[in-house]
């Protein structure tokens, strides 16, 4: 199986930005019929790389060598026939198709008139589905299907091409461990049949089950490259920051103020019901669920972006109304959105402006706008949270993952909230942005703000929190305190194969 | 990540941020070497007067398509507008009272417009759209199809002059100013950028959605009611079928002026300058003869050479361009 062969280098590529060196002399290559991770930290330059191999990007010098030819890649579809095909971290698809026109956007078979022959295209899938034993319909649409079901299309899509080789670029972020479960048997099969597999990931446990080579990056640059049995967590960690890092973060005692806020029976149709929970002061709740438990529509509502039916809310021991999200706000309630792209920035908008999108009226006031001040607000707080930036008049969209995700963060610190509602705050982010969050997350807690963490990493709930209430379709099914945390237990409830007494 | 020639990049950032003002500039010159009568005074003057009207409008579109929208109705409900104060100024005799009633129906329209689409989700353009019939044969209907005539004082809004500066350029520079603080200096500015930029975040930062657009429409509302004075004032009379065109006249200065039609991005000076850039055209070629069909095309290319030239500005600003065209 270990075939020794090369499939794909490239040598010296490089590639800059207005401003930023993206890419500096990279070096590497794949084996044949290998998985080969790509590791750093946001921004190190491993997107950047893979878009050149896949034609999205034209490297500024260097090449790219398949079967030991040189090639010049200069759009997906060349990639394609070369034999490359990419699964992006961020899915982007059309709602309104089906299945069977997904499968073959862009490359539709057409009969001896031109005209796109659907009944092939129906054969074609119908085998496709069947050979990969996926028991979707051919004409379901996109819209149906959940962020996993699409992710697994895609990766179908890829075979289907005959690709020899394929880049999956963090394919596990929107989905289950059982789906990741799936989806490694996936990779293992194709690596039987001789694929080579590029696999960039942040997750550590993961990528030691999959990897049969690691390549570090770091700013641009190839830090190192070595088979995965030379390697282990800490060093890969290390090499990544630069730096060594505590590769468990420890949570700190911190003491436990008044009581917050209180949910009682909240309940939106077709959605979650009658859920309840409490947070106060200096505390950090977590809430795990599997993908669709109701977790994020729970935090919506509550934050004013969904209706709710029926259910109180207290805030400090008060009942309030949640009409809008202008309201939780002026409450002192904040969400940091899982959908950071959809829900967290006006991409085109300065990291100034996204900033203090939510604060506006501190700057804007007797009749003019006080810039000065603003400049200084938006430095101190992009400072506290290490944005990195080249400057705040940037558009946020040209930033990395990560420092985008700090930029929201400093929005919602803008405006000094007191409870701080943060779903899969780390979702997509490396593991030094990652740390920079929990510390940030403790330093919260320390100021005395109640925060609730919505993530589906089960090991940064348990760092993190004090009480985490599991859910399962819709309700919450279990309630853990610090002591009786487990990953065990954790998915018992989530999956709802226990239930516990005096919890619906 | 290594910073690169930080001066290279604020460079190619104040050339993309300021490219209309160097068209606008360069338009200038060349129109100046080109006929000896294109720089005077009174050409000028003859320049800015003539665009004022549609310049007015283009504010209006301006804060509109920087938040996502616009309007097409604006030059129908200019024309209702106009009819309506003309024909209440010529039953009351005050020109107040006339002023404010072509405000009025401005934001009358601009509510109705407002209402469908926020309350009732409807596209912008097919909101507007629907006004822009309605308001044209509501303008018909009042009128029976018939110019009202002999508006006597009414024609000082247009005509008249301020200190030796005609009046409708005076409602230009001050329309320009209430502009550009508005979007500049006002939560309602930063929240229309921001609804353009992305609604759903937007929304989800605490912005009330709904509200803000249906402020930008009133407010477009007003431009437009002044406007309607202003060209009533003009042509000496109440034209029902007055400012025809004039909605595109509008979208197309405030286009060329690198307003984004996608939306959060926009300046009320950019849109002055793509109003003059505009004036400067035709004015030139009425100067130096061309043939006024010739004109059109010349027209019509400009907008979509204004346009690609911002669109290539930007990319390469963001720097998703690919390939190598950093150079």
């Amino acid at each position: 199986m270990m075939n020794q062969e090369i499939k794909l280098s490239v040598s010296n590529i490089e590639k800059s930005f207005p401003g930023v060196k993206a890419l500096d002399r990279i070096n590497f290559s794949v084996k044949k019929g290998t998985v080969h991770v790509l590791c750093g930290e946001n921004g190190a330059g491993k997107s950047t790389l893979m878009k050149v191999i896949n034609g999205i990007y034209k490297p500024d010098s260097g090449q790219i060598l398949i079967d030991g030819k040189v090639v010049e890649i200069n759009s997906p579809i060349q990639a394609r026939s070369l034999g490359i095909s990419m699964i992006f971290q961020e899915l982007n698809y059309i709602p309104e198709m089906t299945i069977e026109e997904s499968l073959f956007v862009g490359n539709w078979p057409k009969d001896k008139f031109g005209k796109v022959d659907w009944q092939e295209i129906r054969k074609q899938t119908v085998e496709l589905l069947e050979s990969e034993k996926l028991s979707y319909r051919p004409d379901t649409k996109l819209k149906d299907l959940t962020v996993s079901d699409i992710q697994m299309l895609e990766i179908l899509k890829a075979i289907s091409y005959n690709s020899d080789i394929i880049i999956m670029d963090e394919p596990t972020s929107a989905i289950t461990q059982k789906e990741v479960a799936v989806l490694f048997k996936k990779i293992n099969e194709l690596r039987e049949r001789g694929t080579s597999i590029i696999y960039i990931s942040h997750k550590m446990d993961e990528i030691f089950r999959i990897a049969d080579e690691i390549t570090v990056f770091r700013d641009g640059c190839v830090v190192d490259s070595r088979p995965k049995d030379e390697y282990d967590m800490e060093t890969v960690i290390t090499q990544m920051v630069g730096r060594k890092l505590e590769s468990v973060f420890q949570k700190e005692d911190i003491a436990i103020g008044e009581k917050m806020l209180e949910v009682k029976g909240l309940t939106g149709e077709g959605k979650f019901k009658d859920v309840s929970f409490d947070v106060s002061a200096g505390e950090i709740i977590g809430f795990a669920g599997l993908m669709g438990a109701g977790r994020t529509e729970v935090m919506r509502a509550l934050f004013g972006l969904d209706p709710y039916q029926a259910g109180e809310i207290f805030i400090r021991n008060k009942k309030i109304n949640i009409k809008n999200v202008k309201s939780s706000i002026d409450k002192k309630m904040v969400m940091l959105s899982e959908d950071r792209r959809r829900f967290g920035i006006i991409p085109i908008r300065s990291v100034r402006e996204n900033v203090s999108l939510s604060s506006m009226k501190k700057f804007i006031y007797g009749g003019r706008l006080h810039a000065e001040q603003e400049n200084k607000t938006v430095a101190d707080f992009c400072k506290k949270m290490n944005v990195k930036t080249p400057n705040y008049e940037t558009a946020i969209m040209s930033l990395s993952g990560g420092n985008q995700q700090k930029v929201v963060l400093a929005k919602w610190m803008v405006t000094d909230p007191d409870i701080l509602i943060m779903d899969e705050p780390t979702r997509g982010i490396d593991v030094g942005a990652k740390h920079e969050i929990y510390k940030l997350m403790t330093m919260l807690a320390k100021e005395g703000k109640a925060l609730v963490m919505v993530s589906s990493e089960l090991q940064e709930l348990i760092m993190m929190c004090d009480k985490i209430y599991v859910m399962a379709k819709g309700k919450v099914t279990g309630v853990l305190k610090r002591e009786e945390f487990s990953q065990e237990k954790i998915m018992a409830y989530a999956t709802d194969t226990i239930r516990q007494e005096g919890v619906s | 990540m290594n910073m690169i020639n930080n001066s290279q990049n604020l460079w190619s950032n104040i050339k993309s941020k300021y490219s209309i003002y160097f068209v606008l500039i360069v338009l200038f010159v060349v129109c100046w070497l080109a006929n000896e009568n294109f720089v005077s005074t009174e050409n000028i003057q003859n320049i800015s007067t003539q665009i004022s009207v549609g310049t007015i409008l283009a504010f209006g579109q301006t804060i509109l398509i920087i938040c996502g929208m616009l309007d097409l109705s604006s030059a129908s409900v200019l024309a209702l507008a106009g009819v309506l104060s003309v024909s209440i100024y010529k039953t009351t005799g005050s020109l107040t009272i006339a002023f404010i009633v072509a405000i009025l129906v401005g934001v009358f329209c601009n509510i109705l417009n407002g209402l469908m689409v926020t309350k009732f989700k409807t596209p912008p353009f097919i909101a507007t759209l629907a006004m822009m019939t309605m308001a044209r044969g509501a303008a018909l209907m009042y009128t029976n199809g018939q110019n009202i005539y002999q508006i006597d004082e009414y024609t000082k809004f247009g005509q008249g002059q301020i200190l030796g500066m005609p009046t409708p350029i005076l409602f230009m520079i001050l329309l320009l100013i209430v502009t550009w603080y508005l979007l500049k200096h006002t939560v309602f500015g930063r929240s229309v950028y921001a609804i353009g930029g992305n609604e759903e975040a937007a929304n989800a930062s605490g912005i009330n959605v709904d509200r803000i657009k249906m402020r930008a429409f009133i407010i477009n509302g007003i431009f437009v009611g002044i406007a309607g004075v202003l060209f009533m004032s003009r042509v000496n009379g109440g034209m029902p079928n007055g400012a025809i065109g004039y909605e595109f006249k509008a979208l197309t200065a405030a286009v060329i002026g690198g307003t984004s039609f996608s939306g959060g991005i926009g300046s009320a000076s950019g849109t002055l300058a793509g109003a003059f850039i505009v004036g400067f055209l035709d004015n030139i070629m009425v100067l130096t003869g061309v043939n006024s069909y010739l004109q059109q095309i010349v027209r019509g290319a400009i907008i979509a050479l204004a346009v690609i030239y911002d669109i290539w500005a930007k990319t390469k600003r963001v720097g998703r361009k690919k390939g190598n065209a950093e150079g």
